[in-house]
């Protein structure tokens, strides 16, 4: 059965809340069984022994009562387990996005963020059925028919006997069942998955199938696709079905041999009618958990294989020291960075980076030049604390990185990644995040200077406009420039930059390049540089191969040295002027 | 039930003798069980008289007879219905893509771009169990109801009349409170998860971001209120879905107690046998099986309800009309004329206003500028992907209004901007330009596009799968095999968006020198940002917010010290 002792875990922390659930259940099983009780009665004193309407009534009133406590006790069960598994799902998401905080950017970019949001909301929610079916289920069916038993088998032993004997028959056919069922059903869903997958496959190459005119074999191609999906998963349908048809068999085929045997004692007066019909009316029940267990098995199933995805990213180390130094640039309000014998590798195999050793000087632009893949992004990413280094120490203003708090860090530190994110926020929001408790003066004061401000006054709600909604989905060169604003309103003495180079039309280029120079005048620069005109103008360049930097100097030191660097410079300016 | 839902019975409607054999099934399973406790209460109570055992007979016989229907119905029932949901979904695929088809992209609004549409499939999907969670139900339950009726009427029509009312109640009574109680919650959840999944794409995709500006701590508070606002609506929820479980179980109590409340003066006064009386009470309770997936089935019918809505919005757009006529215009050569053509997307600004342009035969031509000046939709015309307000277009001198899409697609190659590999085999993914294509075509159009050197270093060669979306290969690979795919087909016309975008330069170069020779015998025309390896091309047009601002060759261009001039030394400057 799938009790994965990790989930077990997680509900043992709402014990009082469970309890509740599941004690709620079994009273209303005992309540069920009281039903039956005065049912019986009722019907035995009416029909054999010649009671009236008024004789009964009392008892009626009775089963009224009862009935109604029950309906009460199932909808006291639901709340619970419902609200069990709501407390869970939101616990566990608050740990989830924590942790992804701790694990930190170069854990969630790249291929793996599809993967991870899909976790964060879809996986936990698939545990609702788990927590709040399946679970209450797997005990409710072990006690309820236990319940029966006990109250069964002193009113007649024989069907004891026989409960006693079927009942252990459907969780063993259901396992036995079960397991060929389960590799036949994944395999039923791989299927399922890729059928949906060509018609998804289809749908999103519409351009490409209207582009060579192939409509219709392509729609010839879905019909048979889920034509001979149809005939092939139905060929596994009609095994693993034959689960629910033993289980179904079973438990009715039981309740017809209780009928049949309380029936013949009945006539040879081994037994009284009331408490033949009290266990007729009971076999049923005792039945029902198991079968339901076996509906909601494929739920428990589902839980469990999210449950996987969740503790994978749970059980990530976190590989960030949590400093808890501030730090405090003086009065100067300078940084100095230095690198000393800095090295890193993101999964313990090659190195990243290298022996990295430099300095940056206040007032000072160093540019990273090298291709892509040779260890600049990580080196920007290891000064922002994204990263720590496993070798070597990142020296700032006399402190070591490790032991500030990142947070407190950042303060100083402004960054312009390539591609920057814009938040599902209005742009004024977005801007303000740079500075909390901007005016608004200050804000597009900002945004002029990022050379933004036209464009933002264009749009039909200005500033208030929320990102990502109708047409307000920015181009890469208007987030960068968002990014720059961004920039100016935070005005830290440290900038990470990495060069932008979308595509823009020349005069807004031309204005892009100016305002990031203005930027980063006075302050100590990082520059991931892309273009020939900044490395010239940089106080000092770092070249990158392979992790490492194998050469550095300014612009004439490094053209003098006719090395790596006028190498890598020639390859790419391609022809002469 | 709503318009929508009909038109979506309608469309599935080619399966109703399925449907209905489904539902017989599911009809007869639920008989079984009633069976199975009206003939067990027969047998117990006609046996507490102590007749002789031949007086039983005919129950246990019948006793076992329905103890094994129900199991034999079950699985028939479980067979059928699944083989209708694969049915169904094979047929809303193939009408949805016949529906769309004809509208994409220009007609398809918000939905052009393959990521929102791939949300509608989802739609689409959501239809697949219509007949297992909203058809099938009432339709059992109203069998069942017509069984109880027989069997119950047999004996008084009181107690007839008194399950129609508890079916009424329960079948219908029940699922309007839980659809009334719900209706508010149900928009407001929708709304709240879309913003928690908001949230979380903010902080996996901004979570650099977040970090720098020290926005950690009011995400999280603002992340837990969301959160918590989202489960207190779920809980409300439950708490309702809860109470109609309940309720249900109320009302078959309620049921059984009215029965006896009935029976039993008519047992007291002979009316009724009172063998009868355990009979009837252990078939009502039996008949409510048919009664409880009701509730749900009113909120998938919702649900399929908003699907459906929200497909027909797409689908019930007007089709573009096309020329009808299976004949195929002849042009005398294929150059390409725009006499001021105008043309803008609709709800936004205008692309073209009065352009002219020229693409000669047999040249290279080239339109350049910065990304979003309108060139890609340049494409969008020629291939009628849209179609332009005003002006003519021309392909030699057959207008191209004169062309259908498919038409065009005969005589235009072209190499969009954003590729699609399907998830085929490399071989596969070339061959679809051209399904006549010999192995030998394929592998010189690989050639040309310098690609066909790496797939021989895969494992298969050109039988290796490309994957979802063509992931198992890099960019620049897609980029190539994209290029194969165009070439393949030695059409005419050859129109090529970024060709070289995610190309390294080695490649980039290679690929330059091949578009120049197959222009000496074909129209190429090339759109890109890039100017580098333009100095061969026939006529470059730059273009500047949709206008042509600058043409020439590149020789010309760099002497008029211009837009193009700036623009390449800008790129120029971009050295890594």
């Amino acid at each position: 059965m799938h009790v994965d002792k990790r989930l077990i875990k997680l509900a043992h922390n709402y014990r009082l809340t469970a309890s509740i659930s599941i004690l709620s259940d079994l009273f209303a099983a005992f309540l069920t069984i009281a039903q039956a009780f005065y049912l019986s009665m009722i019907i035995d004193s009416v029909f054999l022994r010649s009671k009236s309407l008024n004789d009964v009534s009392n008892l009626i009133f009775i089963l009224i009562l009862v009935s109604v406590l029950k309906s009460l006790f199932i909808w006291l069960g639901q709340n619970s387990a419902n609200k069990l598994a709501v407390n869970i799902k939101s616990n566990l998401r608050q740990k989830l996005t924590r942790h992804i905080f701790k694990l930190g950017p170069s854990y969630t970019k790249g291929e793996k963020s599809g993967e991870i949001t899909n976790t964060v909301f879809n996986g936990i929610e698939k545990l609702e059925a788990y927590f709040s079916q399946f679970l209450p289920q797997l005990f409710l069916s072990a006690l309820i028919p236990l319940l029966i038993l006990i109250i069964v088998f002193p009113v007649d032993l024989l069907t004891g006997v026989v409960f006693l004997v079927t009942a252990p028959l459907i969780p063993v056919f259901m396992i036995l069942i079960g397991k060929i069922a389960e590799s036949m059903n994944r395999k039923q869903w791989k299927i399922l998955n890729l059928m949906s997958g060509y018609f998804l496959d289809v749908i999103q190459g519409l351009a490409t199938i209207k582009l060579f005119g192939r409509q219709r074999d392509i729609r010839k191609k879905i019909e048979l696709v889920s034509d001979s999906f149809r005939i092939s998963t139905m060929k596994v349908l009609r095994i693993a079905f034959l689960s629910a048809l033993v289980l179904e068999i079973l438990s009715t085929i039981s309740i017809a041999i209780v009928a049949v045997e309380i029936g013949l004692r009945l006539l040879h007066g081994n037994l009284e009618f009331r408490q033949a019909l009290f266990i007729l009316i009971l076999a049923p029940e005792f039945y029902l958990p198991l079968r339901q267990l076996g509906a909601r098995y494929h739920a428990g199933m589902e839980g469990v294989s999210a449950a996987e995805s969740i503790f994978k990213i749970l059980k990530e180390p976190v590989k960030i020291s949590s400093g808890k130094n501030t730090f405090n640039p003086g009065l100067a309000k300078n940084i100095k960075v230095e690198f000393q014998n800095v090295s890193f590798s993101y999964n313990n195999t090659k190195e990243a980076v290298k022996n990295l050793s430099f300095t940056l000087n206040p007032g000072t632009v160093t540019a990273l030049v090298g291709k892509s893949g040779s260890g600049k992004t990580t080196t920007a990413n290891l000064l922002l604390k994204f990263i720590e280094n496993s070798t070597g120490k990142i020296i700032v203003n006399g402190m070591d990185l490790k032991t500030l708090s990142r947070n407190d860090w950042l303060k100083f530190v402004t960054w312009i990644p390539q591609n920057p994110y814009l938040f599902h926020e209005s742009i004024k929001y977005n801007l303000q995040l740079a500075k909390p408790g901007a005016t608004e003066e200050e804000i597009i004061d900002a945004a002029r200077k990022a050379d933004i401000h036209n464009f933002i006054n264009s749009l039909a709600y200005g500033y208030e406009t929320i990102v990502g909604e109708r047409g307000a989905r920015l181009s890469g060169g208007q987030a960068q420039r968002i990014a720059l604003a961004r920039a100016f309103l935070k005005n830290s003495p440290l900038i990470i930059l990495d060069e932008p180079t979308a595509n823009l039309d020349p005069q807004t280029e031309l204005r892009l390049l100016r305002n990031i120079e203005m930027l980063t005048k006075n302050k100590t620069v990082l520059m991931i540089a892309h273009r020939l005109n900044t490395i010239k103008k940089a106080d000092s360049i770092l070249v990158y191969s392979n992790g490492e930097i194998v050469e550095s100097g300014n612009y004439n030191e490094l053209i003098e040295l006719n090395g790596y660097f006028t190498k890598l410079i020639k390859s790419y300016s391609g022809e002469d002027e | 039930m709503s318009k929508q839902f009909l038109r979506v019975i309608k469309i599935a409607g080619k399966y109703k003798f399925w449907m209905l054999l489904a539902s017989v099934t599911g009809f007869l399973t639920i008989g079984s069980s009633i069976g199975l406790m009206m003939t067990s209460a027969y047998i117990i109570a006609k046996a507490a008289l102590h007749p002789s055992i031949a007086e039983l007979q005919v129950g246990i016989v019948g006793v076992r007879f329905f103890g094994i229907a129900r199991g034999v119905f079950r699985y028939a029932e479980r067979y059928i219905s699944h083989e209708i949901t694969f049915k169904l979904l094979a047929r809303f695929r193939v009408w949805f893509y016949d529906s769309i088809y004809p509208l994409f992209p220009s007609k398809l609004g918000k939905y052009r771009s393959a990521d929102l549409l791939t949300r509608i499939v989802d739609d689409v999907e959501n239809l697949e169990h219509i007949y297992v969670r909203v058809i099938a139900p009432p339709f059992v339950a109203l069998l069942v109801l017509i069984l109880m009726l027989v069997l119950f009427e047999s004996f008084n029509l009181l107690y007839a009349t008194i399950i129609i009312i508890f079916f009424l109640l329960a079948g219908v009574g029940v699922p309007l409170f839980s659809y009334f109680a719900s209706k508010n919650i149900g928009t407001k959840l929708v709304l709240l998860q879309s913003r928690m999944n908001e949230l979380i794409v903010d902080q996996i995709q901004g979570l650099p971001e977040l970090l720098v500006f020290g926005q950690v701590e009011s995400f999280n508070n603002e992340f837990d209120k969301t959160q918590k606002e989202f489960y207190s609506l779920q809980k409300k929820n439950a708490k309702i879905s809860g109470a109609t479980e309940a309720l249900i179980g109320l009302l078959m109590s309620f049921a059984v107690i009215t029965i006896l409340y009935s029976a039993i003066p008519n047992v007291t006064n002979g009316l009724l046998d009172g063998v009868y009386l355990s009979v009837l009470v252990l078939g009502t309770m039996a008949s409510f099986e048919a009664l409880l997936p009701l509730p749900v089935a009113v909120q998938f019918l919702e649900q399929s309800n908003k699907s459906a809505s929200r497909i027909f919005e797409l689908t019930d757009t007007a089709k573009p009309s096309f020329p009808n006529t299976k004949e195929q215009p002849e042009p005398n050569d294929y150059s390409i004329k725009l006499k001021s053509v105008s043309f803008k997307y609709s709800g936004s600004n205008v692309v073209y206003d009065k352009l002219n342009l020229f693409i000669p035969q047999n040249k290279l031509t080239a339109i350049v500028g910065a990304s979003g000046t309108g060139k890609s939709t340049l494409v969008n015309l020629i291939t009628r992907f849209w179609d332009y307000d005003d002006g003519e277009i021309y392909i030699g001198n057959k207008n191209l209004r004169d062309f259908s899409p498919a038409g065009i697609a005969k005589i235009v190659s072209v190499v969009p901007q954003r590729t699609h590999l399907f998830n085929l085999s490399i071989k596969e993914n070339i061959r679809f330009a051209n399904p006549a294509a010999t192995d030998e075509q394929i592998y010189n159009a690989a050639e040309l596009a310098n690609i066909h050197e790496f797939v021989l270093t895969l494992p298969n060669k050109y039988d290796e799968l490309v994957g979802e979306q063509g992931l198992k290969l890099s960019g620049g690979e897609r980029r190539r095999i994209a290029l194969a795919r165009a070439f393949v087909r030695n059409s005419p016309v050859l129109i090529l968006d970024e060709p070289t975008a995610d190309l390294d330069q080695f490649n980039e170069e290679k690929i330059m020198n091949n578009l120049h020779k197959l222009s000496q015998t074909h129209t190429v025309l090339i759109i890109t940002h890039r100017l580098r390896h333009l100095n061969k091309a026939g006529i470059i047009y730059v273009m500047d917010k949709g206008q042509i601002v600058e043409s020439g060759t590149h020789e010309k261009l760099m002497e008029q010290k211009g837009y193009y001039f700036t623009m390449l030394n800008l790129e120029k400057d971009l050295v890594v």
